[in-house]
């Protein structure tokens, strides 16, 4: 009986927030032996249906079968007993206890807990798959793939025989990611059945036998890896042919605009964020930023614009017009009356790029509340450039006083850049510019980066993807905990040298 | 198994707030009222009278007659001058709950204009220099009370909550000391102040209700149309944000305290001038909180505190007439008035959240 082949059988499950539909009548199939990817934009209802695995949703409609036989999922609890271990996005480990620790954190105990056991155990469940992890290390001193490490082992102490991954290598270097997938395919090999939640086509190439693909909530079909190409899974995930080339022209009168030296500053627990960092920037391009998370990329762009406390160094900014100023040790408010034309989209859109409560013409306001003399504000001029960057930009919104924390991520992302480049920039520093959106609006706003760099402006383009990055920047400064680590030419370096550059300053192995 | 299978009995889901219906919301919060009204009736039946008599005992309390409403009026103006005085600092998410203090100052500022300036008996007629100046002080002395705590959250990140909290002690401490001591006419009072120093009556109340109605047209306006409204919202929205559009956070905070605390220390004024034409550490009595009250139900919308204010001002009115002509204990009418504003806050719950009962045709029970 084919019902028998599956491990796991998800039939015509359904499950809707509110009025939002995230999974609509979802079936899907998880064999031994097996890698799936779910593929699938953001907001396609891939976490959402994985998440009913887990036990931490529960379906409105639909049946979960295991091994054939229908079966209840209401708690974290029921997953595991089912055999089921999710590796969320966000980990979820104490930072206090060793890794040990951690994984026998939770599980229930018949005698006293048996520490020296567990290390054993963990030990043994490293070297079976190929985990390079000390059970005794502490949480806090271990880096981010350690940790993930850490959650992969807690879900298989607890005897998993399906694992769940939930975007498992958005924070990892192209070298830990082959390291993640090669424990993978032990796991395979070893007959456990495998989702990898992902939206990075060449990774779905690389590591899954098999790919179902979602869209909008809906399941559109699987495929085998090995009969497909990432431009039909691409059409698949949207719908629709889309064309996957970032166009990159040359600025021909590139001259410089920026210029960072010996910058350095320290976040509020006096921890050293940036460390005598220095680079030049040129009017007419595109100078990309890599690195892994955290490695100082919030810390640079903030102290240009004047939001982040600079222990030492200068920034110069030498105005098409001629001359030079220093921008350190001037507010946001007095680089602006400087007559510095800087515009800034951050990472956290709503949270400081923002007003969320306010629509659209309140939200371009943020820029220029302060024009005309008089306690009063106007709303004219806010308003035509709302109307502006909502036909330009093709916003979808119920209308400009509808709050922009209500609409979409992609719709959200396009009212800031819109602001932003309203005010024809001479830099203009985006923070994972991307991140979020669908492919549709990715495309958009790359090529509004590449038209900015085309009249002339200096673009820093913080980044995580790594293809991208080769594929729209002309340079790339690759950061490396708070250090220059090296810049490379976009057109020639390859994604394994900018991966050594992020782990170590230099790209040396071991340092 | 079937037991397992089975969904929850009732789910919350979150409304979409676009969605629904105004008219809706209005009747689930009418709903509210009515439903506090009816625990109510369990409380007065509770304590031995008939519910529907003392409902309309409450009513005619405070609407009856002509002489009632005024003393209804007269409970519902500080109340709303003081919603008035908090909505900015709401609006900026700084919780400002000192405006009992602030009131007290502004009162203290007032009452000693009024030592300063009134010295020999002037007739009795109101004398608008004297006001004026009383004014102007209240608001000064409110507005520094208010600018302290503001201060040092711009400068230490110090926690306005508390500290707000503590000044209302500090200066409700400092005029029972002048009440007992150094200004003390007789019995531990103050000297009631001349008739030169009372507002003057406009239809038959202190014209204090006069100057808070123009406050709810000024406030609506500085919230909705100024470049300092829209830094208040700005702010309130995500401190971060102001930060990168420019704004400086700390003198914004310090200027919509001063401000703040400018109008509770007006309302100080009035209650001494207008209402009690005296000083007493009690002279703030509790308004600054139940304000607080105010402001939320209404939203922070200037308009919306008219109705608002004017309701607690029946509720208690009416809780003042039960009490004496139905000799209901006092703490009736406190439940009373507690069980309103709390079915009315809680009903916010329900217009942003919808519960779903299983149905009873369970789609899992089939698989047993």
């Amino acid at each position: 009986m084919e019902k028998n082949c599956y491990a796991i059988e998800l039939k015509g499950i359904s499950k809707h927030f509110g009025p939002v539909i995230a999974n609509d009548s979802i079936d899907l199939g998880l064999r031994r032996g097996e890698i799936l990817a779910l593929l699938g934009e953001n907001g396609s209802g891939k976490t959402t249906l994985m998440n009913m695995l887990a036990g931490i949703y529960l379906p409105d409609a639909g049946e979960i079968l295991a091994d054939g036989h229908p079966i209840s999922i209401r708690s974290p609890k029921d997953s595991y007993a089912h055999g089921i271990g999710m590796i969320h996005q966000h980990y979820k480990l104490v930072n206090v206890f060793t890794a040990a620790e951690n994984i026998v954190l939770g599980m229930e105990h018949e005698k006293k807990l048996d520490i020296a056991g567990a290390n054993a155990k963990v030990r043994e469940i490293c070297a079976r798959y190929g985990f390079e992890i000390d059970p005794e290390k502490k949480v806090y001193d271990m880096s981010v793939s350690e940790k993930q490490t850490v959650e992969i082992v807690k879900v298989l102490y607890r005897g998993a025989e399906i694992l769940i991954l939930d975007e498992p290598t958005a924070v990892l270097t192209p070298q830990e990611t082959e390291r993640l997938f090669a424990v993978l395919r032990n796991m395979r090999d070893d007959n456990k059945a495998i989702v990898i939640i992902t939206h990075k086509l060449n990774e779905v190439m690389a590591i899954s036998d098999k790919v179902a693909v979602l869209r909008k909530g809906k399941y559109i079909g699987t495929v085998n890896t090995a009969e497909t190409n990432p431009q039909a899974l691409t059409d698949m995930m949207v719908g629709r042919a889309v064309t996957l080339n970032i166009d990159r022209p040359m600025y021909e009168h590139q001259v410089e605009r920026l210029r960072v030296n010996g910058l350095s500053c320290y976040d509020h627990e006096h921890v050293k964020k940036l460390d005598g960092v220095s680079f030049t920037v040129m009017g007419g391009e595109i100078l990309g930023v890599a690195g892994i998370a955290g490695s100082g990329q919030k810390e640079l762009l903030e102290s240009i614009a004047g939001l982040c406390p600079i222990a030492e160094g200068s920034i110069l900014y030498y105005p098409p017009e001629g001359g030079q100023d220093e921008l350190v040790g001037k507010s946001p408010m007095q680089i602006r009356k400087k007559g510095v034309s800087l515009a800034f989209i951050p990472e956290d859109r709503l949270g400081m790029g923002l007003v969320g409560s306010m629509g659209m013409t309140g939200n371009m306001m943020l820029r220029s509340w302060r024009k005309g003399s008089g306690p009063f504000v106007r709303r004219k001029d806010p308003k035509e450039l709302a109307n502006k960057v909502l036909n330009d930009l093709e916003v979808v919104t119920p209308g400009i006083e509808f709050p922009v924390r209500k609409l979409s991520g992609g719709n959200v992302q396009k009212v800031l850049v819109g602001r932003e480049i309203a005010t024809s920039p001479s830099v203009l520093m985006t923070a994972y510019a991307v991140r979020g959106l669908d492919i549709n609006t990715s495309y958009t706003i790359y090529n509004l980066m590449t038209e900015q760099k085309m009249r002339g402006a200096a673009v820093i383009f913080v980044g995580e993807d790594l293809d991208v990055l080769l594929e729209l920047c002309d340079r790339i400064l690759v950061l490396c905990g708070g250090r220059v680590s090296g810049v490379v030419d976009a057109r020639t370096a390859t994604k394994d040298e900018i991966g050594l550059l992020m782990t170590s300053v230099g790209g040396k192995e071991g340092a | 198994m079937d037991e397992k299978l089975k969904s929850p009995l009732i789910r919350l889901e979150k409304r979409n707030k676009s969605t629904i219906k105004p008219v809706y919301a209005w009747l689930i919060r009418l709903g509210s009222i009515l439903f506090a009204l009816l625990l109510g009736c369990i409380a007065i039946a509770l304590a031995g009278s008939n519910p529907i008599k003392a409902y309309g005992t409450m009513l005619d309390g405070a609407l009856g007659n002509a002489a009632f409403r005024q003393q209804t009026v007269k409970k519902a103006v500080p109340l709303l001058g003081c919603a008035l005085a908090i909505a900015p600092c709401f609006k900026m998410r700084f919780w400002n709950i000192g405006a009992e203090g602030q009131i007290t100052a502004g009162a203290l500022a007032a009452t000693f204009m009024v030592r300063l300036l009134a010295t020999k008996p002037e007739g009795n007629s109101a004398s608008l220099p004297l006001l004026l100046c009383m004014a102007l002080a209240a608001m000064l002395l409110g507005g520094l009370w208010a600018l302290i705590p503001a201060f040092f959250k711009a400068k230490w990140n110090t926690n306005e909550t508390l500290f707000t909290l503590m000044m209302n002690y500090i200066i409700i401490g400092v005029v029972a000391w002048l009440q007992a001591g150094p200004w003390e006419a007789r019995q531990g009072r103050i000297a009631q102040f001349p008739q030169s120093a009372w507002l003057p009556k406009v239809e038959g109340v202190h014209c204090g209700w006069i100057i808070v109605l123009v406050l709810v047209f000024i406030i609506h306006i500085y919230m909705r149309h100024t470049k300092q409204g829209y830094e208040i919202a700005v702010i309130g929205d995500s401190l971060r944000t102001a930060q990168y559009a420019g704004m400086n956070v700390g003198r914004i905070m310090m200027r919509t305290m001063f401000l703040s605390g400018a109008i509770s220390g007006l309302v100080g004024f009035i209650l001494c001038s207008g209402a009690t034409n005296t000083l007493s550490k009690d002279i703030a009595g509790g308004v600054g909180f139940t304000s607080i009250t105010v402001a939320w139900l209404s939203q922070l919308n200037a308009f919306a505190m008219v109705a608002i204010s004017l309701m607690l001002g029946i509720l208690t009115k009416g809780a003042d007439t039960l009490q004496t002509v139905m000799n209901v204990p006092a703490a009736i009418s406190d439940i009373i008035i507690g069980l309103l504003l709390f079915c009315m806050l809680g009903c916010e719950f329900f217009i942003n959240y919808r519960l779903i009962l299983r149905k009873k045709a369970g789609k899992g029970g089939a698989a047993a």
